[in-house]
């Protein structure tokens, strides 16, 4: 553990070059989706057949946590691919990192909270949001959604992690994305309920981890969350985690240290 | 600094091997680097040296054969061996997105410094590589030479025992190896063990107390630079330069004024201890090359004696 908080330097330094920016975008973007879709789209919807489908709930109260655990993944994916490619290939900080004390999980472990830590600040500050438009849910609510985004977020990083280390260029970033991340986007139930879709693409969007997620932050910021599937819901992200962070700990000692033998 | 017993080697090596895969990068090598000596690993590109310095560094395991450092398995003391070694990789692994101080006082920390001696060590540390105006730029701004000799200040930051450069010089101009020579010169004075690699015979001459010459993953000789001349060449050289292509025919002309006479594309070499009195004989035979020069023996000389190559292609 000393050896991870040795790190902690370093990652306020960076940190400290982008937190700006950072803490801008994360309050620009959930006010332009929320505004664009939950009000305006949602206007629509709420109109027509949508309290039917949706259990009563209004549109914006239905998507503002789907848009909260999206947002997880996005940070997560954003601070775990080209962030890490590059700390292998462009500027091989990992190396210079593993000639020094630090062992390569140690390197690891120290990114990943880092981007826990990323993930914690931006959702905190899209839960201030979804409260200032009054869908955050009860207090309690709300921070149950915060540590079930940042638990989604953490399920999609460590894989990432996983194959940023994994991969020999970064143009395989978009089989990635164009395979991972958008259809989880689009078809994880953040938007509208995955039983809408034919019975193959329900199935497929109940392994992912993202509308587990998206599940867990609905049911607290609506209100509904119950042991059961609750637990259910974070224990299959947590089996994401950590089987993520196996693969991750085994590419990322392969590309520094060479095949392990 | 620790206190290491006297003449006990900082490193042992025996038949230290490196494969990857299905290939052999260094094939069972010897090696021992006793404490303040600048100890050099000089070979072609491809020959096993930064494979070597890699094991030697505690970061990539050993496939075969027996390592200690500093009197440490690397096998099971790696972050023990790495906290008292220093590390200048042959690839700049500088953070790009961090000042050049920055640099510095962030690596510290990873040794375990206080923020106060990461911050005056990288301050004295500037002040070494002759950086401190640049302390508060982007490293992405630097020149190549000040890139090296920030790699070089990096890996002091803890007060290595022993400090390993891998081809600190490679790629930069004569000016800039100057600067970089002269301080690793300064660093051996002050009694830092140096462990280098180097394709370039010069700066193997002038920095190293000891080295081994690689070659194909082996090591083919070893010795102090002079050793390896007196040992594998003659006193002097004769070099002849005649038209493209002659050099073979004439080669058979002259063989018996040397004791060993090499064809090289360009070049003839005549290897003498009187160099002087070969070009005056090859003059006498009525043969007019070029141009002539006599020169001492280098380990450049040796390395071509032993592998049949030159260093740098
Ligand atoms: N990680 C690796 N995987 C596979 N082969 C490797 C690896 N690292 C080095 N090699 C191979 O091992 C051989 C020795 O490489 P090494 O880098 O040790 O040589 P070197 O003497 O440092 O050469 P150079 O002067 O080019 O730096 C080369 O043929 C190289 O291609
Ligand atoms: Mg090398």
């Amino acid at each position: 553990m000393e050896l991870v908080v040795r790190q902690l330097d370093y990652w306020v330094t960076t940190y400290r070059r982008t937190w700006k920016g950072s803490v801008v975008s994360s309050f620009v973007m959930p006010l332009l989706f929320l505004s664009a879709m939950g009000i305006g789209l949602g206007g629509y919807v709420d109109d027509s057949s949508g309290p039917r489908v949706l259990a009563g709930v209004s549109y914006l109260a239905f998507i503002a946590p789907g848009l909260l655990a999206t947002t997880a993944m996005q940070t997560a994916v954003l601070e775990s691919s080209f962030a890490v490619f590059g700390k292998f290939k462009w500027n091989k900080v990992y190396s210079s990192m593993t000639a020094t004390p630090l062992r390569v999980v140690d390197v690891l472990n120290g990114n990943l909270l880092y981007v826990g830590f990323r993930l914690a600040t931006t959702c905190a500050v899209f839960l201030l949001v979804l409260a200032a438009f009054g869908v955050a849910g009860s207090v309690v609510g709300a921070l149950g959604a915060l540590l079930s985004a940042v638990l989604v977020g953490l399920a999609c990083t460590t894989p990432v992690f996983g194959y940023s280390a994994w991969i020999k260029t970064d143009s395989s970033f978009a089989v990635l994305f164009r395979l991972g991340l958008i259809p989880m986007f689009l078809f994880s139930g953040a938007f509208f309920p995955v039983e809408q879709m034919p019975d193959t693409v329900e199935w497929l969007a109940y392994l992912t981890p993202v509308w587990h997620g998206v599940e867990l932050c609905r049911d607290f910021t609506l209100g509904t969350a119950s042991w059961w599937p609750g637990v259910g819901h974070v224990a299959y992200l947590l089996v994401w985690v950590v089987v993520g962070w196996l693969w991750a700990r085994k590419t990322f000692e392969r590309r520094l240290v060479g095949a392990s033998s | 600094m620790h206190a290491t017993t006297v003449g006990e080697p900082l490193v042992r090596a025996r038949g230290l091997t490196k494969t990857y895969g299905d290939f052999t990068a260094v094939r069972g090598i010897d090696v021992e680097v006793r404490p303040g000596e600048a100890f050099g690993f000089l070979g072609p590109n491809g020959a096993g040296k930064s494979s070597a310095m890699r094991m030697i560094g505690a970061v990539s395991p050993v496939s075969a054969g027996e390592l200690r450092i500093l009197g440490l398995d690397p096998a099971s003391d790696g972050p023990a061996i790495r906290a008292r070694l220093g590390v200048c990789p042959q690839e700049d692994s500088l953070d790009m997105e961090i000042t050049v101080r920055e640099n510095l006082t962030v690596y510290g920390r990873y040794f375990g410094l206080s923020r106060v001696e990461c911050r005056e060590r990288a301050d004295e540390l500037l002040d070494f590589v002759q950086l401190t105006d640049k302390a508060g730029d982007s490293v992405e701004d630097l020149s190549g030479g000040m890139k090296r000799r920030l790699t070089i200040a990096r890996s002091l930051i803890n007060r290595p025992e022993l400090l390993l450069l891998d081809e600190p010089t490679t790629g930069l101009d004569p000016q800039a190896r100057h600067l970089v020579w002269e301080r690793l010169f300064r660093l051996k004075q002050q009694g830092v063990t140096l462990v280098l690699t180097t394709h370039y015979m010069d700066e193997a001459e002038q920095l190293c107390d000891r080295l081994v010459v690689m070659d194909n993953g082996v090591i083919v000789a070893e010795g102090s630079p002079l050793e390896l001349i007196a040992a594998h060449s003659t006193r002097e050289v004769t070099e002849l330069r005649f038209g493209v292509g002659e050099h073979e025919a004439v080669a058979s002309k002259v063989s018996d004024l040397a004791q060993r006479v090499e064809i090289l594309p360009d070049r003839l070499l005549l290897y003498t201890d009187e160099g002087e009195a070969a070009a005056i004989a090859v003059h006498d035979r009525g043969l007019r090359p070029v141009a002539v020069l006599v020169r001492r023996s280098t380990l450049e000389d040796v390395f071509l004696r032993l592998t049949g190559r030159t260093l740098v292609d």
